[in-house]
């Protein structure tokens, strides 16, 4: 235990910018799970992996000579058809099952993805440089770096992208459509499987774009896909489906408790803390609606 | 019911001549024993009361580090022992060694009892995913935090003491053979006591519809704790016996495995078919066949063949092998079929 984070107000400060710019990319990604779980009724665990796998994608960008910051632009799109085939091959016919069906499918898929990357990229911690320096503030007591605001504006640029483009498009639209009644919605001509994997894939696309944002901030590594699918599910259940401002909200709340427990714990207690903190958001909120429900008795 | 006997002894039988037979595969049966272990707890959870746990891992390791402690701290300080590292500065003689095993596997079998009784008000409560994403943290959290534990190893792990010099290689291996052997004779006949009582069918009422069966007038939060304690009891006993057997306890590899044993017992359950009581253990004793056929030829490739075949599993064959025998032959399961209703589904066709 240390509580030095509280005696010195800049430690503080640093933790908290750190924690915002990060949980800024969370929310980024939990808004895919949001997506996804909406739409089709389906948790992802196989969601951090993706993001790793994106990840991945600016790296190799990075190690043969381009600025890894492209891969923003590529990684989302090879991303899209691999999210695609992830769908044609396993989620379709996963769809309409038992939601424990889908987690099972998933985490199967979670497995299969990390080990695949174990084989093609090693066992190595690591990043994609970005060369963006840093800025330091408050008489350089907090140290930022550059790359950090940059993934944090990127995330949200593609974020309001993405709520403009479900907003006006026609697949935006069928796709809301198909969240609210995916039955009324094929009546009415639409083709829910061709939403659905579009819907996969947009998930996807969006872990691309949080994976490379998170190779050049921070690191990636092969098995640390299962920290952020648990994030991004937390993010939602705290958030609730279809709440954007609370998504970001609860992301970047979620980033700040992070940067502390690394602070006040340590380290090695950092994943930990996040588990747990699932696990009593889940109690607290079970307690919530068993009151709920004597109250309506 | 004659049949019944003759086919348990027979089990039995085969049991207990194994490891002389079979001499080299001693580890082997050792480790299916556990397997079938946990297989027919989880199933108690996933199968009869539809609650899909992958926290059942939480007891196996919390029973894998509580044996091994227990087993050390009564004769030697713990925290040198872990600090060792697995060098002989001390040294069990045979008495202390099982006399530490027994009091070991009684502590690794009752805490997490009582563990399971604490948390389970809070955690049973939840339902269907929030459920099993919830126990699947808790697993996870429990191997990260032991993870950083210094008393019990932290990151560099946990030797659990080597067996004493008695009899040799071929000792140990009898020895914890006969231990996972009489853990598994244990677990099946208690399960099988508790299948045969109103317990099941206040389980099985749960799982098809817990707020009718709440509104019938049972106490479902009671009986759902009381079935995870049960699972916990036996999760708790197999990772004790496991922890001996491997001999080395890592907070994420061996005693919080997730991604291993969390996956495995969900997996061999459904396999083998979920919901009954032969399932789990022919699904147990399938996948070990074929896990260590494949961990042996297709050395690095093992978790790829988990992945897909979990997704395969999964997918094509959610109702087991139990349950494909019984749509095949519902008259062995004592299910009465019309033949007029089977012919006019055969012309439906």
């Amino acid at each position: 235990m240390d509580f030095m984070v509280f005696q010195y107000p800049m430690i503080t400060v640093q933790a908290c910018l750190d924690g915002l710019l990060l949980g800024i990319l969370f929310a980024l990604i939990a808004y895919g799970m949001a997506l996804q779980w909406g739409v089709m009724n389906i948790i992802n665990i196989a969601q951090g992996d993706l993001v790793i796998l994106g990840g991945y994608i600016a790296y190799f960008m990075y190690l043969y000579g381009i600025h890894p910051a492209w891969g923003v632009i590529v990684s989302p799109i090879i991303m899209y058809f691999i999210g695609v085939g992830i769908y044609k091959l396993v989620i379709n016919k996963v769809v309409d099952r038992d939601l424990f069906i889908s987690i099972l499918a998933t985490f199967g898929i979670s497995i299969l993805f990390m080990q695949l990357m174990n084989f093609a990229f090693g066992a190595d911690v690591v990043l994609a440089n970005s060369g963006y320096g840093t800025t330091m503030l408050f008489d350089n007591n907090v140290t930022l770096p550059n790359s950090k605001i940059f993934s944090a504006v990127i995330s949200i640029v593609f974020a309001i992208g993405l709520v403009i483009y479900m907003k006006k498009s026609k697949l935006g639209r069928a796709i809301r459509a198909t969240a609210q009644n995916s039955r009324a919605a094929k009546i009415l001509g639409v083709d829910t499987e061709k939403v659905y994997a579009a819907t996969f894939g947009i998930n996807a696309a969006l872990c691309g774009v949080a994976g490379a944002l998170i190779s050049i901030t921070f690191t990636i590594h092969p098995y640390m896909g299962l920290p952020y699918t648990i994030r991004s599910f937390m993010i939602v259940i705290v958030a609730g489906l279809g709440n954007l401002p609370g998504v970001a909200m609860s992301g970047m709340g979620l980033g700040v408790f992070e940067e502390f427990a690394d602070y006040i714990l340590g380290t090695e207690f950092r994943i930990g803390a996040v588990f747990l903190l699932l696990v009593l958001i889940l109690v607290y909120r079970r307690f919530k609606l068993s009151r709920k429900r004597e109250y309506l008795k | 019911m004659s049949k019944n006997i003759l086919l348990y002894s027979a089990i039995v039988i085969f049991g207990l001549v194994a490891p002389f037979v079979f001499p080299a595969f001693k580890v082997q049966l050792s480790i299916l024993c556990v397997l079938i272990v946990l297989a027919t707890t989880w199933n108690i959870q996933g199968g009869e009361m539809g609650y899909n746990t992958f926290g059942n891992i939480l007891f196996y390791g919390l029973g894998m580090y509580l044996c091994a402690s227990v087993q050390v701290g009564m004769f030697f300080p713990l925290a040198e022992w872990t600090e060792s590292g697995g060098e002989k500065t001390f040294v069990h003689t045979p008495a202390q060694f099982f006399q530490g095993m027994a009091v070991g596997l009684v502590v690794a079998a009752v805490v997490p009892t009582i563990v399971a009784g604490l948390i389970g008000y809070a955690i049973l409560g939840l339902r269907g995913h929030y459920f099993a994403i919830c126990t699947l943290g808790l697993g996870v959290a429990a191997g990260e935090i032991s993870g950083g534990i210094e008393i019990i190893g932290a990151g560099q792990g946990f030797t659990t003491p080597p067996f004493p010099e008695v009899g040799g290689l071929e000792a140990r291996g009898e020895f914890f053979y006969f231990l996972s052997f009489g853990a598994l004779i244990l677990t099946f006949v208690a399960v099988r006591a508790i299948y045969s009582t109103r317990f099941r069918l206040i389980l099985n009422a749960i799982r098809d519809n817990e707020d009718k069966a709440e509104a019938m007038g049972i106490e479902t939060m009671k009986y759902k704790i009381i079935g995870w304690m049960v699972s916990a009891f036996f999760c708790g006993l197999a990772g004790g016996i496991m922890g001996g057997l491997v001999g080395y306890i890592d907070s994420t590899d061996v005693a919080f495995d997730g991604r291993e044993m969390g996956v495995f017992m969900v997996l061999m359950a459904i396999l083998g078919g979920k919901g009954t009581l032969w399932g789990p253990v022919i699904g147990a004793t399938v996948f070990h066949i074929f896990k260590e056929g494949f961990w042996t030829f297709f050395l690095g490739w093992q978790y790829v063949a988990l992945g897909v075949l979990i997704v395969v599993i999964v997918i094509y064959f959610p109702e087991g092998i139990m349950g494909w025998l019984r749509e095949k032959y519902p008259e062995k399961f004592g299910e009465v079929i019309d033949e007029k209703d089977r012919k006019a589904q055969v012309e439906l066709k």
